[in-house]
């Protein structure tokens, strides 16, 4: 039950490219990937697609399919009409290397800022203890296959790369919520997440929530529950108040932890 | 020549998988200047595509488990051609691995008492897989790239190794390219770590990404070193069978941990059929003893359905061929009439949205097909079992690129403890090493020169053979013929096939320049992927008898003289030899563990 399918890949590299047209046969039950792979055995052998599991599992083959981020592997055929033209273009925000290979080195670099994970220490027997209702939060966000399609989204970044210096985006507000809501971390991250993931540039507009293809609630579970915990420290009016007359936030308890790029 | 890029480290790991981080981390804790070099992007490597959980024996679940009952299970299940110290260790150690993922940020499943909850599993006589859903592969390359990340230790990502370069008899680094740029690049280390991983993808059916060409097999091959149990590769049973796109992408066991069953378009449990002598004491003979296993373990024996992967594999493959298959080519994995759809969400939810997205297939309705698919090699390079050092001074090897620890069958979940006590011990010993050395060798220009050239040769040849047509030919040729049923027919021939594509990628041509060009790449992995298939192929004819991941159909017994020998792989003249050499003997205390 095979049939032509209508590409159009975008090819190119920094300087420049265009959409190039491909007539691909494809079979039942094959996904976007499957037609770019033909492409590459029987057509133009050095077109760039970064992928690996094949399966949703790793987040490598992240392009944006007819204008919505989406995972190559993950996009069936049989969900486009009769006769559509599939279109396949790089992640918008990040740099062209080549063809449908964008430069996502931005991420790796906000990954390096967050302080790490910061136990309490081990009870006398050795074995941590946690009730699976607490580890099931964190859990969810760390379903994430950082495939960056959030990141790719979000319209703070998307078309201001201006913004990225001070903004960690989706995933990042996601590993923030994960480390504040781990069940053994001692680290207070709330500062950092405002003054340098610049979670107050975040208006929920819940665009990442819907293209994760892993189903994670982000901004429901995690970034607006750290907006809620990043207010609660910044502008209660008592605490506010607490911390000029005791100059609290000159005690070394209120430092902010150490995260690598300081 | 233009001068290259260089970079110096005490350890250069090869590989950012489970293996190649823990390995780092280790050498890095140890002290030594790390390096990490991996194919693709930081956190997409293979690991996270495992599954079920990591073998540790904590006795979180089952009190009565401890390090003995886990190594005897691992020797089993290996058909007892482990390297027994590995297997030890490994047992051994796992737990404290387990541990120490916590600390660095793992959340488990867990216990109601709280502490790390652990799930059945085939072969393993407790529950003793420590899992966060089934996607126990993603919570552990994420862990430890969070922590290699808060270390600081220096990645080159999308970086290939095509060369390690000697020096004084001895490694004395590594030289390879940048994927994005093209750009070569040369790293002097006097401790070289390969954690490569697997070689599935010279099979047409197989749940293994792009990156499993066998690079550190072929790599440590050629820099001298050898490969052991190479004939043993692990058909995994339950490999999706349709669509045709996603044929080969794995079903965790869990499934089958957790209650689920294999059936025949008869609708009988046909694993009952074929339990072999060697496990029956241990096995229900019944279908209602096997389902009250799953709840008293000390009153009844586990269901044949977790019997070992090779076990499972061999069944489904024989009902299949007696005509007893789904409409698709497989067998029915039933999970949807024995558990909830709420248990089977909780327990496996990515196998529900796989099947959900890719096949259209609710598994907590309605059965799903399935049937054996490539899965890992138990083959690898030779090491000492405490420091992982090989043959070759400076050349280390852990996780799937290692040979010796799994025998000839690996049990489910012992390949991500064996990532984790591994990986550590040998970035631990490349690190000490390295501090050792008084004087250290240095990547030499002509290498870099030769290596350069072999990596260009490609660029140089108009109209010649397309990569890609010869990797489906190869994949083929394995598939067809040096599978999961093997004859020495077959095999004779899968060798003469094998030479024709020694030949024809003499004539590889490929289109475009060198900025992120995956048919260059692909090129160049095609030489890796031939020698290890030779390596297969000649092991697997030399071995005859059939035996864990090895099945002969002309040599259908298991023979006990084979059960003393490990056959070798070493480069000779332009091919591969094999020597038989005996296996290492355990000593009497551990082999009372088997009376």
């Amino acid at each position: 039950m095979g049939y032509d399918l209508q590409m159009k890949v975008w090819r190119g590299d920094a300087t420049g490219g265009e959409l190039v047209d491909y007539t691909v046969p494809v079979e039942e039950g094959e996904v976007v990937l499957d037609a770019l792979h033909r492409i590459q055995a029987t057509q133009s052998g050095d077109l760039a697609v970064r992928w690996n599991c094949k399966a949703g599992k790793c987040g490598s083959c992240s392009t944006e399919i007819n204008g919505k981020p989406r995972l190559a592997c993950m996009t069936r055929l049989s969900t486009f009409e009769d006769g559509e033209t599939v279109t396949v273009t790089p992640l918008r925000a990040f740099p062209v290397i080549r063809d449908l290979v964008t430069d996502v080195s931005y991420n790796y670099k906000v990954a390096e800022t967050i302080p790490a994970f910061a136990p309490e220490p081990r009870p006398a027997d050795g074995a941590y203890r946690m009730q699976q209702v607490d580890v099931e939060r964190g859990q969810e966000f760390r379903k994430c296959i950082e495939c960056f399609l959030c990141q790719t989204v979000c319209h703070v970044i998307r078309d201001h790369e201006e913004n990225k210096p001070q903004f960690s985006g989706p995933r990042f507000f996601l590993r923030y919520a994960e480390l504040e809501m781990h069940p053994l971390d001692t680290n207070d991250r709330r500062q950092l997440a405002r003054e340098q993931a610049g979670i107050g540039l975040c208006n929920i507009t819940k665009c990442c929530t819907e293209v994760c293809p892993e189903g994670i609630h982000i901004t429901d579970n995690a970034i607006i529950p750290m907006k809620e915990r990043v207010v609660d420290r910044s502008f209660d009016p008592v605490t506010w108040l607490g911390r000029k007359i005791f100059r609290r936030d000159q005690l070394e308890e209120a430092q902010v932890p150490q995260s690598r790029a300081e | 020549m233009a001068e290259i890029e260089r970079h110096r480290f005490d350890v250069l790991v090869v590989g950012a998988g489970g293996a190649g981080l823990r390995a780092a981390i280790a050498a890095h804790d140890a002290g030594a200047k790390v390096g990490i070099v991996c194919k693709s992007l930081l956190g997409k490597a293979h690991t996270v595509m495992a599954e079920g959980g990591i073998a540790a024996a904590m006795a979180n679940v089952w009190k009565e488990d401890n390090w003995q009952v886990h190594f005897r299970d691992t020797m089993r299940g290996g058909k007892m051609l482990n390297h027994w110290r590995m297997a030890q260790l490994h047992a051994q150690e796992a737990p404290d691995r387990v541990r120490e993922l916590e600390e660095w940020g793992a959340l488990f499943d867990r216990t109601p008492d709280g502490l790390i909850s652990q799930r059945d599993f085939g072969g393993h006589r407790y529950a003793r897989l420590a899992h966060v859903g089934d996607r126990t592969g993603l919570e552990l390359i994420r862990t430890l790239q969070q922590r290699a990340v808060a270390l600081g230790i220096e990645v080159f990502m999308e970086c290939t190794i095509t060369k390690l370069v000697k020096g004084d008899g001895r490694i004395a680094g590594a030289f390879g390219y940048w994927r994005e740029s093209g750009r070569f690049i040369a790293f002097d280390a006097p401790s070289v770590v390969l954690a490569t991983g697997g070689i599935g993808k010279s099979y047409k059916v197989t749940s293994n990404s792009w990156e499993y060409t066998g690079d550190g097999h072929a790599l440590a091959l050629e820099a001298g070193a050898s490969l052991v149990n190479m004939e043993f590769v692990q058909f995994h049973p339950t490999g999706m069978v349709w669509p045709p796109s996603v044929k080969g992408i794995l079903v965790t066991e869990s499934v089958r941990g957790d209650g689920g069953v294999l059936r025949n378009s008869e609708g009988r449990r046909f694993m009952f059929d074929y339990i072999p002598e060697f496990f029956k004491a241990e096995t229900a003979d019944s279908e209602d003893e096997a389902d009250r296993w799953y709840e008293d373990k000390t009153n009844n024996r586990r269901p044949p359905e977790l019997l070992p992967r090779d076990e499972v594999a061999r069944a489904i493959n024989a009902e299949v061929k007696a005509g007893r298959g789904s409409p698709h080519g497989g067998v029915f994995l039933d999970i949807a009439s024995r558990r909830s759809p709420e248990y089977v969400r909780r327990r496996l939810p990515s196998m529900y949205h796989q099947f959900k997205e890719l096949a259209d297939v609710d598994i907590t309705a309605e059965p799903m097909e399935v049937g054996p698919t490539c899965h890992y090699v138990m083959g690898g390079v030779a090491v000492d079992p405490d420091t992982g050092e090989s043959a070759v001074q400076g050349l280390y090897a852990a996780g799937e690129v290692a040979g010796g620890m799994h025998g000839a069958n690996r049990l489910g979940g012992n390949s991500l403890s064996d990532l984790l006590v591994f990986g550590r011990r040998t970035g631990l010993n490349a690190a000490y090493a390295a501090a050792r050395l008084r004087r250290r060798p240095e990547v030499g220009d002509d290498d870099i020169r030769a290596a350069s050239e072999h990596a260009l040769a490609p660029f140089g040849i108009e109209g010649g053979e397309n990569p890609y047509a010869v990797q489906q030919d190869l994949q083929e040729v394995m598939h067809n013929l040096v599978g999961i049923i093997r004859t020495a027919d077959e095999m004779e021939q899968a060798l003469t096939d094998l030479a024709g594509l020694w030949e024809r990628i003499t004539r590889l041509s490929v289109e475009g320049h060198r900025q992120y060009n995956p048919g260059w790449h692909l090129a160049l992995d095609l030489h890796n992927m031939l020698r290890v298939s030779e390596c297969i192929a000649r092991a697997a004819l030399e071995r005859t008898e059939s035996r864990g991941g090895h099945t002969r159909d002309d040599y259908p017994a298991t023979d006990d003289s084979w059960g003393r020998v490990n056959l070798h792989c070493r480069i000779d003249g332009d091919g591969v030899g094999i020597t038989p050499e005996p296996l290492p003997q355990m000593p009497d205390e551990l082999r009372e563990l088997f009376n």
